[in-house]
């Protein structure tokens, strides 16, 4: 049996009677209705099903392979949707009165999305058309303005788990269109040319052998030079591009050794096809052009979708502002129109627009996506506050001190952007090569015609070109994308997202591997395991602690559903702490053991109970004395041990961190086989993101960070590659280089093995075909070198490499 | 065999209109995505259009 499926736990429970009719998991005992017929795990799961039960689409649970993930609707109104100044930007009139909109969507990551999506919202009286775009999350939707308001479609998204926001990058997506058509246009075209020179040639080689009358042997050359002319005017004109603007850059890049060589093969062949006499090469030309435009489509495919994922995250930020003007009346502005000066207001719920000085007002925000601190953080008049994060309870009026692209989320984003365009060393390996390539074969080609001039000087310029053609770099060319792309689509089926090649390079090398605690290494499944307290307390804990969905608060809610939490009168979460709160007159504090010492002074002499189990400490004082302490446990994922223990053995050196108590990390560390040294407790996102930036000075060496929460966010941008763990927050997959789609570290060990594999096949390919340029190169300088064994050997090079790059198991599940 | 200076151009004609057609289906936006189809085919049924 491999690891995976031991470790893998079947998502469904076993026991239909307890599972969500909506989603599948399992529902807490607390929730489960035993009179009910169906059971739901939640208000999101429950809303989603009564949508497809009355929209007649029962059939979706039929589907074998659904999202096993509850559904969590922001319950967001979408007025801004409606606004005339959002239709401007986003909204495509159509011609008969229509109107269609992109709109990209969180949590599309499976193939049931598509039958939601492409149905559901037909259900609602206007849309003609939804069409779902897997890879890129896109949803676009085609409806009747004048019957439907554009909210109640995203509403309608939104209560089945998936939140849309408008995409914002139409323009360039345009473009990028436009790329992609042309570089498939000139694929077909190359090909088509490439087959037809290769059935002219078949005659030529043919004729040599059996003997051709001269007059059909000039019509097929002439034919074969026909053909050839538009493949190198048309699709092979951009190597001829790309080696121009190299050399008046002062650079070598591949496209020169590849424009030297089409340029000499195809001048000698024209030539020659005129003179009625000398050998033509355009069959071997016709076939590299195709070969190298393949290539070259497969690279591009590999480096857009690194930088689609900064496309997305910049959506998530809003497309709306409300701008108080001059004589004090709000106005809805498009965010572009927002400038520094201008006071906006920003409502509860709502994400702030631009950066700016709160100037009216005291609130709560989510700062989740820039710090990566996901409980919320006061916030009143003189601070700052940053676009991007999410108001949470009471309307601000904010002065604007920075906008567009000054605010800090843009310049973040930017960074995202410019580091997903970092390429693989091993591409700058091959462009690197190529000085070198240049100048051998340029020096190799002139000894060829000196040394032939004094044997025969007829032959000295043919072989000199036939040696420039040969080597012509198009195996080297193809050796790196094509193996990088092959374990990209294979790691995909294996259920492991990789979003650039590059990620791959470096996980080949054995490093650092940061690893966060909860969620990664546990199930983030928390519960009350320890209790020592009067029962009375309980509700006050469950009251303070209502509002909040942090993992320690839902433990409690596990533990104790019969209980009803009591009325709390005002609750503040304090980040990176606990929670204080008024209930029922009393004030209680609850929190963890340093947050309760800090807050009450009777707290501050009880003895610290010493976790001796993986378990989170947390203390409840009411009214200034300590009442009660209770050990909220995490269980730690059954493949976890093993997991590391392998990764030890690959070399890697493995570290625990997370932002959890320094002991409960240790506990952990112990349980999976990580020395203590190694367990880093108690670290904010800040210092998370400063350890790592830290290692990765120290040494020469990858750094990888694997977490799941938007707590990991800093850090897994930060690190040489970031892995977000199944179930993990939209903000760190976004910034994850890697994405692991099955719960439980196996996949990073298939990933880690995987990717040594990949390098080793791109290093096999660059050897394979600096092997046959070899050959070819001391053929030609022999004068052995024939159009016909050019022609074998020129693709026989390339089809070694794809062949090679296909037939690599680089992904393969790890025996136990 | 002189039937070779008719039947190749005649070739070249048909290989032509097929790069058109190609051509044509790339600008009409047939290959934009490739992933979506593929798993919308899984569940594709009557149901698909109606209201």
């Amino acid at each position: 049996m491999s690891v995976v499926d031991v470790i893998s736990p079947p998502l469904a429970p076993a026991d239909t009677r307890t599972a969500c009719g909506h989603c599948g998991l399992d529902v807490p005992s607390g929730v489960l209705d035993e009179s009910a017929e169906r059971q739901f795990c939640c208000i999101g799961c429950r809303t989603a099903f009564a949508i497809l039960h009355e929209g007649g689409l029962d059939r979706y649970y039929d589907l074998a392979d659904r999202r096993n993930e509850p559904v969590r609707p922001t319950g967001r109104t979408y007025d801004e949707f409606d606004h005339p100044a959002f239709c401007d930007l986003y909204v495509k009139p159509l011609s008969n009165g229509l109107a269609e909109v992109e709109l990209y969507l969180e949590g599309v990551h499976c193939a049931s999305c598509v039958w939601l999506v492409e149905r559901v919202p037909l259900m609602l009286p206007g849309v003609m058309r939804a069409e779902l775009e897997v890879r890129r999350s896109l949803a676009r939707v085609t409806w009747n303005p004048s019957i439907l308001p554009l909210s109640r479609v995203a509403r309608m998204l939104d209560s089945l788990g998936y939140a849309p926001h408008p995409f914002r990058g139409v323009t360039r997506d345009a473009m990028r269109r436009r790329e992609d058509r042309g570089m498939l246009v000139r694929i077909g075209v190359a090909g088509a040319i490439a087959v037809n020179v290769m059935l002219a040639a078949l005659a030529l080689y043919s004729g040599w052998l059996g003997g051709m009358e001269p007059q059909y042997e000039r019509f097929f050359r002439w034919t074969s030079l026909l053909l050839v002319t538009p493949a190198l005017a048309w699709p092979g004109r951009i190597f001829f591009a790309g080696a121009w603007s190299a050399l008046r850059a002062r650079t070598l890049h591949m496209d020169v050794p590849i424009a030297l060589g089409l340029a000499a093969g195809y001048v000698q062949g024209a030539v020659n096809t005129v003179r009625d006499h000398g050998p033509v090469y355009f069959d071997g030309l016709a076939t590299l052009i195709f070969a190298l435009l393949v290539g070259r489509y497969f690279q591009q495919r590999g480096q857009r979708a690194a930088a689609d994922s900064a496309e997305l995250l910049y959506s998530v930020t809003p497309s709306t502002a409300r701008v108080i003007d001059a004589v004090g009346e709000v106005r809805e502005v498009p965010t572009q129109a927002v400038l520094p000066g201008m006071i906006i207001e920003v409502r509860a719920g709502e994400t702030l627009p631009a950066d700016g000085t709160i100037v009216m007002g005291r609130t709560q925000l989510d700062n989740s996506l820039l710090t990566g601190e996901s409980r919320p953080v006061s916030a009143g008049t003189g601070e700052r506050v940053y676009a991007g994060t999410v108001n949470l309870s009471a309307p601000v009026r904010v002065h604007i001190d920075e906008a567009g692209e000054q605010s800090r989320v843009a310049k973040i984003l930017r960074q995202v952007e410019e580091s997903s365009q970092r390429r693989a060393p091993v591409v700058a390996l091959a462009n690197r090569m190529a000085a070198w390539f240049v100048a051998v074969v340029l020096l190799l080609a002139v000894a060829t015609w000196a040394t032939w001039r004094l044997i025969d000087p007829s032959r000295g310029l043919d072989n000199a070109i036939a040696l420039l053609i040969v080597t012509c770099p198009c195996a080297l060319a193809l050796s790196t994308p094509l193996a990088v792309s092959m374990a990209i689509g294979r790691a995909a089926r294996a259920g492991i997202f990789i979003k650039g090649g590059d990620a791959l390079e470096r996980l080949a090398t054995p490093g650092d591997l940061l690893l966060d605690k909860t969620g990664t290494i546990t199930e983030a499944r928390t519960s009350v395991v320890r209790w020592a307290g009067p029962d009375w307390v309980k509700p006050l804990v469950l009251a303070v602690e209502s509002g909040s969905s942090h993992p320690i608060a839902e433990g409690f809610r596990r533990a104790w559903p019969e209980l009803d939490a009591a009325p709390a009168a005002w609750t503040e979460h304090v980040a990176g702490g606990g929670i204080v709160g008024v209930v029922g007159g009393r004030d209680v504090v609850v929190g963890s053991p340093r947050f309760v010492r800090r807050r009450v002074r009777a707290a501050r002499e009880a003895a610290p109970t010493l976790p001796s189990d993986a378990l989170t400490p947390v203390w409840i004082a009411v009214n200034g004395s300590l009442v009660a302490t209770a050990g909220l446990g995490d269980p730690v994922r059954p493949d976890a041990a093993i997991a590391i223990s392998r990764l030890r053995e690959d070399g890697w050196s493995m570290s625990i961190l997370s932002g959890d108590d320094a002991d409960v990390v240790r506990a952990v560390g112990s349980h999976v086989g990580v020395s203590p040294a190694q367990c880093i407790g108690g670290a904010t996102p800040e210092a998370k993101r400063a350890r790592v930036e830290a290692l990765s000075v120290a040494a020469d060496r990858p750094v990888v960070m694997v977490g799941d929460g938007i707590n990991d966010a800093a850090a897994i941008a930060a690190a040489s590659v970031g892995i977000g763990v199944h179930g993990g927050a939209e903000a760190c997959l976004a910034s994850a280089d890697v994405y692991l789609t099955k719960p439980g570290l196996a996949s990073l060990v298939v990933l880690t093995r995987a990717a040594r594999r990949t390098m080793r096949v791109i290093r096999r390919n660059i050897a394979f075909s600096i092997g046959y340029n070899v050959i070819g190169a001391g053929l030609a300088m022999t004068g052995h070198l024939t159009p016909l064994v050019a022609a074998i050997l020129m693709p026989a090079s390339s089809l070694t490499v794809v062949i090679a790059s296909w037939r690599s198991r680089t992904f393969v599940e790890e025996a136990p | 065999m002189s039937v070779i200076f008719l039947v190749l151009p005649l070739a070249l004609v048909v290989v032509a209109a097929a790069v058109a057609a190609f051509v044509w289906a790339t600008r009409r936006g047939q290959f934009d995505d490739l992933d979506t189809p593929a798993l919308r085919m899984l569940h594709d049924d009557d149901e698909r259009g109606k209201r």
